[in-house]
């Protein structure tokens, strides 16, 4: 298990860094400059900005520079904003982003596994048929269709909530929330009742069916709690879609996140932001992997993680 | 009892043989592989629906921008944000070509002197949003289905080769995809769209540069499996060489699972091209996409939320449709296997 821990750490990092280096050479072939009305300037006020930005050196030595900071965790300075460092930016804007991502992951998979486990107890019922119809939607439609709708419906026409922007207090949190919470939601349904299905059909259901047990108690003590273990692995491309939904939602609503700023930072070419946020989302996706893949051979003794060797 | 039996007359019986040489005989004809798939198939309504649904949306990509003698990309700002009007069910007082203008419904076809029917509106440059929905839509497809196709085949040559082959081969192939796999596709996309010229080489590019992963991962799993069992080394004793137990015994084998995965990687390459364009990363203008088309609407969903309604809901019977018919056509092909 420590080798095998081991040997993932050392990957991840391998990863880290190809990304950070891909990021830093991809950043530099980009078609034009992140200094706005760059062409206006003459040569020695575009000195005197290279000079300022470190971009007046040749790329080896930025890329090596880049590479120092970064293993300090300095991720270096914003373009757009004047002087800001792209560390400040992120976390001054990781609340409302972690805050929208918390709230769908647990509302989603709540709501998820309640359905999966309605569907899979009442199998080829109309709740079965109704959940997994929803379930079904909720894997095909886009989040960004899905935010616009509640935007449309639920704040600009019946005016239940706020439209958009942080500044209204939980109120603000909900519709965001709820169009990231539908991809969890989906996934946890589908995924428990499979899990549930095959779980009831199992020699120990049976069994505890032999000893007298009742539904309820076989429902929740065995079948629920062995279902519910397999369900961490969906937790990576759970991860997954709620960065990739938290880019589009937040611009949708206005959010001031991580996933806003990132798209208005491709939108002005400020290069260290971008790399800062592609490094920061990569980092968080890569660690969440690693996490799902650890916890899962802790928690179900019947896996083994190291491989089929062990 | 017993004398009514012995009472039933001899010549109602008849002493019949067993030929034992037909005991083996087999009684149903026998069905292939995908014959027996598409008896499973049949049976899942859902799958079924969807497949005629989508075969509809397919035909209405293709013929649905020549349909109503507007073309998509000529401005016509007297015509401009018309809202639907369709002949036959204007009556029914939806699609009438009523608006809004200020806070009140006027008929604004009317009022701007317009005779022509635009079926679902047109936007603010008075462009026939019903034409441009459907061109969208063929792109769209066009761009999932270049893209599952990459996937595809660099996916089963890439895993084939890694699983085929094994030992060093096998370990280095496998590295590389160990840490290609670390990387979220999003970044990739993102990163790739940002140094290509836009466009639509540049969004299939960019979807499936990690976007045969996957693909190659479960090939390679799948020819692990299979190309240590008896049927692959009785070829391999008749004299069959590498091409042929590949191509002839091992390919055959793969193919169920081959298909179930395109059949998924179709969708999520319509949502990332959608996704790119709504951010503002793929398609420029005055290309139509189904995302850029949500993305227009969008901008003007206050006022004239046709615009945003109709490619929201195209985009959304597609991709529900493919996840249905990729859910039937997994059940069907391989009932084994589970999400």
């Amino acid at each position: 298990m420590v080798k095998y821990i081991g040997k993932r750490i050392i990957y991840m990092f391998i990863t880290m860094f190809l990304i950070a280096t891909a990021t830093f050479f991809l950043m530099q072939t980009l078609p034009g400059s992140p200094i706005a009305s760059y062409s206006k300037l003459n040569d020695t006020q575009k000195a005197i900005v290279e000079k300022k930005y470190g971009i007046d050196k040749p790329k080896p030595v930025q890329y090596a520079i880049y590479m120092k900071n970064l293993a300090k965790g300095d991720l270096g300075t914003s373009f757009a904003f004047k002087g800001k460092s792209v560390n400040d930016l992120l976390a001054s804007r990781m609340k409302p982003s972690f805050i929208l991502g918390a709230q769908a992951m647990v509302f989603g998979t709540i709501v998820g596994i309640l359905l999966g486990m309605i569907a899979a107890l009442k199998q080829n019922t109309f709740w079965d048929y109704g959940s997994t119809f929803f379930a079904i939607l909720g894997i095909s439609i886009p989040s960004f269709v899905f935010a616009t709708l509640l935007q449309y419906y639920v704040a600009s026409q019946w005016h239940l909530l706020p439209v958009g922007l942080w500044n209204d207090g939980w109120k603000s949190s909900v519709l965001p929330s709820l169009a990231l919470a539908m991809g969890p939601l989906a996934l946890s349904a589908r995924f428990i009742r499979t899990e549930m299905i095959e779980v009831m059909g199992s020699d120990y259901i049976t069994l505890a069916k032999a000893k007298g047990a009742n539904g309820f108690e076989i429902a929740f003590k065995h079948a629920f709690r062995n279902a519910l273990i397999p369900l961490i692995t969906v937790l990576g491309p759970v991860a997954a879609g709620l960065v990739t939904g938290s880019l589009v939602v937040e611009q949708i609503f206005a959010i001031p996140g991580i996933g806003e700023q990132f798209v208005s930072s491709i939108m002005v070419n400020d290069f260290a932001t971008i790399m800062g946020t592609t490094l920061f989302f990569s980092a968080f996706l890569i660690v969440v992997i690693f996490i799902v893949d650890i916890l899962y051979g802790v928690i179900d003794p019947r896996i083994r993680v190291a491989g089929g060797k062990a | 009892m017993k004398k009514d039996i012995e009472q039933l007359p001899q010549e109602q019986f008849e002493r019949i043989h067993i030929d034992s040489s037909k005991a083996e005989r087999i009684e149903k004809p026998s069905l292939s592989f995908w014959q027996d798939a598409w008896l499973r198939l049949r049976k899942n309504k859902a799958a079924i629906i969807s497949m005629v649904v989508l075969v509809l949306v397919v035909i209405m990509a293709l013929i649905g921008p020549h349909l109503n003698g507007h073309d998509g990309t000529t401005q016509n700002l007297r015509h401009a944000n018309l809202p639907p009007k369709m002949q036959g069910i204007e009556n029914l007082g939806i699609m009438d070509g009523v608006g809004n203008l200020s806070g009140e419904k006027v008929d604004l076809y009317a009022m701007k002197k317009v005779d022509e029917y635009y079926w679902f509106g047109t936007d603010g440059l008075g462009r026939d949003l019903f034409t441009r929905l459907w061109e969208g839509t063929q792109i769209s497809l066009l761009i999932a289905f270049v893209a599952a196709m990459i996937d595809l085949v660099i996916g089963v040559i890439y895993g084939g080769i890694s699983g085929y082959f094994g030992g060093r081969t096998d370990d280095v192939m496998q590295r590389i995809v160990e840490i290609l796999i670390g990387i979220p596709t999003l970044i990739v996309v993102i990163l790739m769209l940002m140094i290509m010229e836009p466009g639509l080489m540049a969004i299939i590019i960019a979807i499936s540069i990690t976007g045969w992963i996957g693909m190659s991962r479960i090939v390679r799993a799948q020819i692990l499996k299979f190309k240590n069992q008896e049927f692959v080394l009785a070829a391999r004793t008749l004299g069959s060489n590498d091409s042929k137990i590949i191509s002839k015994h091992l390919l055959p084998n793969v193919l169920g699972i081959i298909v179930i995965n395109t059949m998924f990687t179709i969708p999520s390459a319509i949502f990332f091209e959608a996704f790119l364009s709504f951010i503002g990363l793929g398609l420029q203008p005055p290309s139509a996409s189904l995302g850029t088309l949500i993305n227009d609407g969008f901008k003007v969903m206050e006022f004239q939320p046709y615009v945003l309604l109709f490619p929201s809901l195209v985009i959304s019977i597609l991709m529900i449709a493919f996840n249905l018919i990729g859910d039937g056509l997994r059940d069907a092909l391989d009932p084994k296997m589970k999400d």
